[in-house]
């Protein structure tokens, strides 16, 4: 294959506290990977702040940009297409990556492509393994609780989401309760490896009739037994708390998935979004399906938390299809995934 | 010379594009619409009307700020990823003294000023010296009733320009009486063509580290540090 020959595309992602770009050759392979992350700016806060998020975004940009070029060791004109997450995420941070991304596309007359970031986060695992189809998507990060069935490339079916909460939100938010430093999920995982589930917590919808997740009234039952016991003067071990809470967490999220897996029989199952690093889920799910005709896909834990090479990884699908943004696209914190790329084919 | 020059930080949004200090083409509008939707489009059409490459460019002008804190990043972001990638040099210029340079000819004082609510504003002072403006006092994130005070007790003749100058008019007459001067409203909105003017003046800007100029801390910051201070003195 000549340069010619082959699909460059140079991806941008600001969706939330990390500026990443990435160059994708052909869909699959990456040639450069670049994450700056503002995690220590943001841990005085306890949280993400979106005005600083903003801020850092903007003093990165172009020193990002230098720096996946140069990894990849192409120059602009190598491209062709830029690609760019249009949401959903934080509106400021969003706009940064925008920008920039139309600038590059205008400056350089390379076609524009606007990503959705789940997308973006079920082909993370496309850089690992090709895919084979239907596919089940799980999808658990701070602002994702999703199964996602996919029969094709660039058609997804959103088959349950979460009714409240996001899963890594009321990971963050019991952490904060037990005063673990943000961000507070990989802590809870750390310290639920040291202990036993004393507290039977409710497995919310488990039994129902729905690929649909709640994880609210479990914060909130946390949140109780933790306030009762400092009333009664008791000790409640962190360990025994992030276990207990842990495996409600992780029981639901395995239940419905093998479900949903045996309904639709699904070939392969991914694991995407950040919540994807927990090493309870991550066992469970083996365990779970170690004896079953399905390949368990969780990309490594850089391809889990986001990044722009799985931007770049959706993009050439898209790229392929023929979808192109123009010079008014906009950031939009609240982008569905349903109407992206290929609309919805599913029978109900 | 090719100079194509970006203001998004308040209102209004232009776009210039000039040659050689000639103003080619221009889009100013000055409307309550996003400016993530209309900057690039408006760089197209610019760019078009002057039959121009984006490879032929030789320099980008961009206002920094202060302004919308969102309106100053869309611009910002812009002319430093095309001035990166395009491999090109980027000015960046003070908002206030782009919206002052309107008021170049007035024989006085200028103030330029944006509402920041709550009685606040950002605001600057400028004089003409040599056919540009020298700022004679820094440019503030201020209680406007505090920097009208001053302004009073420098005795000389003030022009104020502002897109926001109805909102804080009567305050300005009722402080600065006579010594106030208002130019017809047209006057109040900044023209990219002037941004490119005014950087013929100023010297380059380093393209990664120029952020913009918003003249106030986030405020989950200011509280943050706030309290750190208040930490460190109790103990
Ligand atoms: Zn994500």
């Amino acid at each position: 294959m000549n340069i010619n020959e082959q699909q460059l595309i140079l991806a941008i992602e600001t969706s939330c506290d990390e500026t990443a770009m990435a160059v994708i050759k052909n869909g699959r392979e990456i040639l450069s990977n670049v994450v700056a992350s503002q995690i220590e700016s943001h841990k005085r806060f306890g949280g993400v702040v979106p005005e600083i998020a903003s801020r850092h975004h903007i003093e990165q940009i172009t020193v990002v940009l230098e720096e996946t070029l140069k990894q990849a060791n192409i120059t602009m004109e190598d491209v062709d297409a830029i690609a760019v997450t249009e949401g959903p995420g934080l509106v400021g941070a969003l706009l940064i990556g925008v920008s920039a991304a139309k600038a590059l596309a205008f400056a350089h007359q390379k076609p524009l492509i606007g990503i959705h970031h789940i997308a973006g986060h079920i082909y993370a695992n496309r850089l690992i393994k090709e895919f084979e189809f239907p596919l089940l998507s799980l999808v658990v990060s701070g602002g994702h609780t999703e199964l996602i069935l996919m029969n094709e490339h660039g058609q997804f079916d959103v088959i349950g989401e979460t009714r409240d909460d996001a899963a890594g939100e009321a990971y963050d938010k019991v952490a904060k309760t037990l005063k673990l430093p943000y961000p507070g999920g990989p802590q809870i995982d750390r310290l639920a490896q040291d202990g036993e589930e004393v507290f039977q917590f409710t497995r919310a919808l488990i039994n129902e009739d729905t690929y649909d997740f709640s994880f609210s009234g479990l914060k909130t039952a946390v949140m109780n037994t933790l306030h009762n016991a400092e009333q009664r003067e008791e000790e409640i071990s962190p360990e025994d708390m992030a276990a207990s809470f842990q495996a409600s967490v992780v029981d639901v999220l395995v239940t419905k998935t093998y479900r949903a897996v045996k309904e639709f029989g699904v070939k392969q199952l991914m694991v995407a979004g950040g919540v994807a690093a927990n090493q309870g889920l991550r066992r469970a799910l083996d365990k779970k399906f170690a004896e079953e005709d399905v390949e368990v896909l969780i990309p490594p834990l850089h391809l889990c938390t986001d990044n722009a090479a799985m931007i770049g990884a959706a993009a050439s699908i898209a790229y392929e299809e023929g979808h192109r943004a123009e010079l008014d696209l906009n950031a939009n914190p609240s982008l569905r995934l349903e109407k992206y790329m290929k609309r919805s084919v599913r029978k109900s | 010379m090719k100079v194509l020059a970006i203001d998004t930080s308040n209102q209004v949004m232009s776009v210039a594009i000039m040659d050689n200090q000639r103003l080619i083409a221009e889009i100013t509008t000055n409307v309550k619409r996003n400016h993530s939707v209309r900057l690039m489009p408006a760089i197209h059409q610019a760019m078009e009307e002057a039959k121009m490459k984006p490879a032929e460019l030789d320099q980008i002008v961009v206002a920094h700020g202060p302004g919308s804190f969102t309106g100053v990043r869309i611009g910002v972001t812009t002319a430093k990823t095309m001035a990166y990638s395009l491999h090109i040099p980027i000015i960046a210029v003070s908002s206030l003294e782009m919206a002052a340079f309107n008021g170049l000819y007035f024989d006085g004082k200028i103030c330029s000023f944006f509402d920041a609510r709550r009685g606040r504003v950002y605001a600057g002072l400028y004089k003409r010296e040599n056919k540009a403006l020298t700022s004679v006092k820094d440019e503030e994130n201020v209680l406007f009733t505090e920097w009208l005070e001053d302004l009073k007790n420098q005795d000389e003749k003030v022009l104020f320009i502002s897109n926001d100058l109805e909102t804080h008019k009567e305050k300005i007459k009722e402080i600065l009486g006579e010594q106030a001067e208002f130019p017809p409203a047209f006057l109040a909105v900044p023209r990219a063509s002037a941004l490119a003017q005014i950087a013929q003046t100023k010297s380059e800007t380093e393209i990664h580290t120029l952020t913009p100029n918003y003249l106030r801390l986030a405020e989950a910051e200011a509280k943050w540090l706030e309290k750190n201070q208040e930490q460190r003195k109790n103990g």
